[in-house]
Formats: C-alpha cells, sequence, structure tokens
C-alpha cells in the first residue's frame, strides 16, 4: 500500500516484538530513567560494570516499537564493551540517526544500521535516541532521570 | 431566543450540508501527502480555513492593513470597523448580551490565565476552593495550578468513570461553601465526552461560586448560549473554529469584568495615564492591552460567519452521524479499543492499539495520506486514568467524509500487518 520499509525495517519489527534483554537488572550498579514527554515513552537503563567494563546491560519500561527496537538493539551492542568503546558506539550512533551519514562507519554499526531510517522522521529521532541518552548519562553517573524534552 | 432565530436554525437543521462543495472551500483539503490524498483527522488539534477566511485576511493586508482604534486616517478607520464588526459577530455567535463582555485574546488558553489571574489572584486568599475536573486540558489546569499556590487556595478534581463522563455525584460532593469557582471544559478534547455544563453551572451557582467553561473544543460542534447556560466566562480559540491561530475569545459577565484589575497593561488599555495616576479604559478595552491580532480578528469574524451559513445544527447532526460511523468502523477492528464511550459526545475518537504503539500508528497513517494525533492530548490526568501513555485520536469536523474514515480503518489495518 505504501512503502514504510525504511523505518519499520524486519529488524524494528522483530526486536519490538522480542526485544533483548528487557527486564529488571537485578543488583545493577547503575540504573537511570529515561522519558520522553510528548509521546509518554519510559524507559530504564540497568548497567552492571565491572572496572572498565560493561559487563551487564538491561532495560525495561514501555514506547513505541522504535524506542523500544533501538533499546533492545543497544544492549546487545554495548554489552562487554568498554565504556570508552560504549561511547565510541554512542557518537557512532548519534550520527547515523542526525546526519546524513556520509562519515559513518556501517560495518561498525553493525545491526544498528536498521534504526538509520528514523533520520526521514524529524519526530520520531527522540524515540530512537531516548535509551541511548539514557545510558549515555547512566555511564556519566548522573543520579536524575532523562527527559528529552 | 427570538422567533427568528429559532426558524433559521431549524431551517437550516433541515438542510443537508453538500460536502463536495464545502470542501472546495478548502484549498488545502485538495492535496496530496505521501502520494495519497490527505484525509485530515486532526481538528481537535487545529481546524483547516476556508477561502473566505484565507481570502478576509488577504484583503486586510493587501487593503486596509493599518493599526486600529487610534488614526484618523482610512485604512485604520476601515480596519477598527472591520475588528469591531467581527466582536459583533462574536457576540452574536455565542449570544453575549453585549459586545463590551467579548474580550479578543491570542487563544482559549490566554482567556483562562485572563481570569486565573485578574479575578483569582484579587479574589482568592487561603482556605478558597477552586474545582477542576479530570478531564481537563493542561491550559485549564495548570493556570490554577499556579493561581492556587499564589493566592493559598488549594484545587479540588472532578474525576471521571470508566466511559469518560465526569462523575456528577463526586462533583456534589466537592461543592462546599468555601468554592470559589468551578472551571470545567465544555467538550473534552482527549475524550470528545460533552460535559452537562448546563447542570455544572446551576450546581456552582447554588453554593454562591463562578463558573468558568472551557468552550475551546464545544464552539465548533455546537451551538453556545452564554446568556442561557449563564456561564460566568466562556473561553474559546479561533483556530479550532476555522479562523487563525493566535486568536481567541474570553466571554465574561460583564459585572464581573467591570470589577476586575486588568490583567496586563500598555496601550489601548487606559483612558489617561499621568503619571500620578492612570485611568483604565471601558470594557472590553480594559483587558486588550497593546496591538491586538487585527488580521486574525477579521478573519475569525469571518470563520464565524462561514459556520453560521452552514448552521451549526445542521453540522452537529452531520458529524454525529460521522461519529456513528466511525465509532461502529473502529468497532469491527480487532485489537482496538476506544478510549471514551461517554453516551454524549462529539465526533472525536480516542483508540488504544493492542500491540502497536499509537506513536506508531501516527507515522504509518501519515504515509496513507492520513493525518490523526497521537499522544496524551495535553491531558495527561486522563491518560493517567486510563493507565496508558498515550492515545491515537481521530478527529473530526464537517468537511469529513465516510470515506475518509474508510481510509482511515484500512490504515490501521495495514498497521497492524506490519506488526504483526
Ligand atoms: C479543551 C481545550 N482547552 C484549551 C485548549 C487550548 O487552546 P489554545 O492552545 O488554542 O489556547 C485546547 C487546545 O487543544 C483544548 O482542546
Amino acid at each position: 500500500m505504501f512503502d514504510l520499509k525504511d523505518l519499520y525495517q524486519e529488524v524494528i519489527v522483530d526486536h519490538n516484538r522480542s526485544p533483548r534483554n528487557f527486564g529488571k537488572l537485578e543488583n545493577a550498579d547503575r540504573s537511570l530513567e529515561g522519558y520522553n514527554p510528548l509521546c509518554g515513552d519510559r524507559l530504564t537503563v540497568y548497567l552492571k560494570l565491572d572496572g572498565d567494563q560493561i559487563t551487564d546491560i538491561r532495560f525495561d519500561g514501555s514506547g513505541c516499537a522504535i524506542s523500544i527496537a533501538s533499546a533492545s538493539l543497544m544492549t546487545e551492542a554495548m554489552k562487554d564493551k568498554t565504556i570508552a568503546e560504549a561511547r565510541l558506539i554512542f557518537n557512532n550512533f548519534h550520527e547515523l540517526v542526525t546526519t546524513d551519514g556520509t562519515d559513518i562507519d556501517h560495518d561498525k554499526l553493525g545491526k544498528l544500521m536498521a534504526i538509520a531510517g528514523v533520520r526521514d522522521y524529524p519526530t520520531r529521532v527522540k524515540c530512537a535516541t531516548l535509551c541511548w541518552h539514557t545510558l549515555h548519562s547512566a555511564i556519566a553517573g548522573e543520579q536524575t532521570s532523562v527527559s528529552t524534552e | 431566543m427570538t422567533f427568528d432565530n429559532t426558524a433559521k436554525k431549524l431551517q437550516s437543521q433541515a438542510t443537508v450540508l453538500d460536502i463536495e462543495q464545502i470542501r472546495a472551500d478548502f484549498p488545502i483539503l485538495s492535496q496530496q501527502v505521501h502520494g495519497k490524498p490527505l484525509v485530515y483527522l486532526d481538528n481537535a488539534a487545529t481546524t483547516q480555513k476556508p477561502n473566505q477566511v484565507i481570502e478576509t485576511i488577504d484583503q486586510y493586508y493587501r487593503q486596509y492593513n493599518s493599526n486600529i482604534h487610534r488614526g484618523v486616517h482610512t485604512l485604520s478607520e476601515r480596519g477598527t470597523a472591520a475588528y469591531e464588526k467581527a466582536r459583533l459577530t462574536i457576540r452574536d455567535f455565542i449570544n453575549a448580551s453585549s459586545e463590551k463582555e467579548i474580550i479578543l485574546l491570542s487563544g482559549a488558553t490566554e482567556a483562562i490565565n485572563l481570569v486565573a489571574q485578574s479575578y483569582g489572584r484579587s479574589r482568592l486568599s487561603e482556605g478558597d476552593e477552586i474545582i477542576i475536573s479530570q478531564m481537563e486540558h493542561h491550559s485549564n489546569i495548570v493556570p490554577w495550578q499556579i493561581v492556587a499556590e499564589q493566592t493559598g487556595a488549594s484545587l479540588k478534581v472532578i474525576p471521571i468513570n470508566d466511559a469518560g463522563e465526569l462523575i456528577m455525584d463526586e462533583y456534589r460532593k466537592l461543592l462546599t461553601d468555601k468554592t470559589r469557582l468551578v472551571a470545567v471544559g465544555h467538550i473534552s478534547n482527549a475524550l470528545g465526552s460533552i460535559n452537562p455544563i448546563k447542570e455544572i453551572i446551576d450546581l456552582a451557582h447554588e453554593y454562591g461560586a463562578l463558573a468558568l467553561v472551557d468552550g475551546a473544543q464545544a464552539v465548533p460542534h455546537t451551538v453556545v448560549d452564554v446568556q442561557a447556560l449563564d456561564c460566568d466566562f466562556y473561553a474559546f480559540s479561533g483556530h479550532k473554529l476555522f479562523g487563525p491561530t493566535g486568536t481567541g475569545v474570553l466571554y465574561g459577565k460583564q459585572t464581573l469584568l467591570e470589577d476586575m484589575p486588568p490583567y496586563q497593561a500598555g496601550g489601548d488599555m487606559i483612558k489617561m495615564v499621568t503619571f500620578e495616576k492612570t485611568i483604565y479604559n471601558d470594557l472590553p478595552y480594559k483587558f486588550e492591552a497593546g496591538t491586538p491580532h487585527i488580521s486574525g480578528v477579521i478573519g475569525l469574524g469571518a470563520a464565524i460567519e462561514y459556520v453560521n451559513n452552514i448552521g451549526l445544527q445542521a453540522i452537529a447532526a452531520y458529524e454525529h452521524e460521522l461519529l456513528d460511523y466511525a465509532t461502529e468502523a473502529l468497532t469491527t477492528v480487532k485489537g482496538l479499543r476506544i478510549i471514551g464511550t461517554a453516551a454524549n459526545k462529539v465526533s472525536v475518537l480516542s483508540f488504544i492499539m493492542d500491540n502497536i504503539h499509537p506513536h506508531d500508528l501516527g507515522t504509518i497513517l501519515d504515509h496513507a495520506g492520513i493525518a490523526i494525533r497521537t499522544g496524551h492530548h495535553c491531558a495527561m490526568p486522563v491518560m493517567q486514568h486510563f493507565q496508558i501513555p498515550a492515545t491515537a485520536r481521530a478527529s473530526m469536523a464537517f468537511y469529513n467524509t465516510k470515506q475518509e474514515i474508510d481510509c482511515l480503518v484500512q490504515g490501521i489495518e495495514y498497521a497492524k500487518k506490519v506488526f504483526a
């Protein structure tokens, strides 16, 4: 009927239907809530750290398909990464969804490329980045919840 | 209501709307979005403007743009006359007894804030109570929270039931001799519920309280007669009534407005200024400081004339037909739940879907050329009652058609396939 395939790719639909690493992480070292007051999306990101390494990462909450799939993919991408690596992925991802993406190392982003479709939907970029900003703040050790507005 | 008026209204009620012709008046409706004919179902957010409004504004800027109420030159006199004529049109539209009771502002939001800050702040004090309801738009909640904080008054909230109706028994229990003001919406933007506003006003008066009605969602759908309602204040926005953005109206009873202090200060709201003493202008100008939205108000006058020509009775009848059709159509969609099933409703349909977030639905429908609203609709307490983060909302005006509702249903079915 109409072409939405760039936004709602199979990967996104799949990660929305069965999000990975979903549910509270008991004994998390850090947890932080992110909230998008415009659409009511509310996610919590949980981290387990061993020194400089993210040994476990989970999330829970509710949101649209884009925000849930983005969070699910993010947790997959971040597991077992060092904080420096995590920051690099964050920066790459941010480029991916907010620029035309010419400088992006596609191989490094792997499955995260599926989210690139939001670029064409300015109102939906915040859905995709909610969990990422929350993670970023959690890594930085912030305690107060993150809001997109 | 005079006999003439009744006769006119009955006559218009009998006429069947010529939707094709009406749609031709709205140039925006004939475009394509994402290669599909636009289906505009976001009328509770803002309505589209007919040529008659667009041309009236165009004419003002091309032929007699000027500042009003001060120039002696021809353009200014024309501008002033057109502006004041619009005020009379608005007065008659809501059947106010005098144009002094028609304050021209930037929107319903400003109208409510004016009452909160001018009346509320000067009259309320510790121990006084303001009653609002759980289905209010944020613009009829936050101004009262602020004035409550400023004055020490407290806020009481009429709860709603699961159909999205005010629980009137609870309202009766909230009313006491401490109640000073009741501020309730005539029609809910998130649910479409039509509140028993006359009863709400009468009950407030029984307790000696004033009644403010937020009519932002009512004026485009139903005949409003402020004298019959006997409300003390009535607020609405021009842009939801097929007029320009940045226009709005506060109706207030003259005796109340006369005693209220100015809300903003500046040019036009004064009679005489010396450094020793300033004499405020008469109504309605006392509340209209500064250069107003001249073209907007003139455009709003044109919008009301347009609506009057079709007739609100005929509009309401047609929209009710659309509502029934859409309610039935959406009810057949598996996994869809309508939020807001009040017995008395206008053509506003909020709903949620199993496994599809409203936001995703909104994007998918947009690709089919269908514009709906998704989110909390500036009515977060309504979402809290239903324990949902957001809804999708299709809101219809008299230029919408049953075919467009069929498109909506097809779009929803397609969205289900995307997420299947
Ligand atoms: C019920 C209700 N009240 C007040 C408002 C505020 O209107 P405006 O933003 O035009 O001032 C709205 C607008 O959505 C509304 O639906």
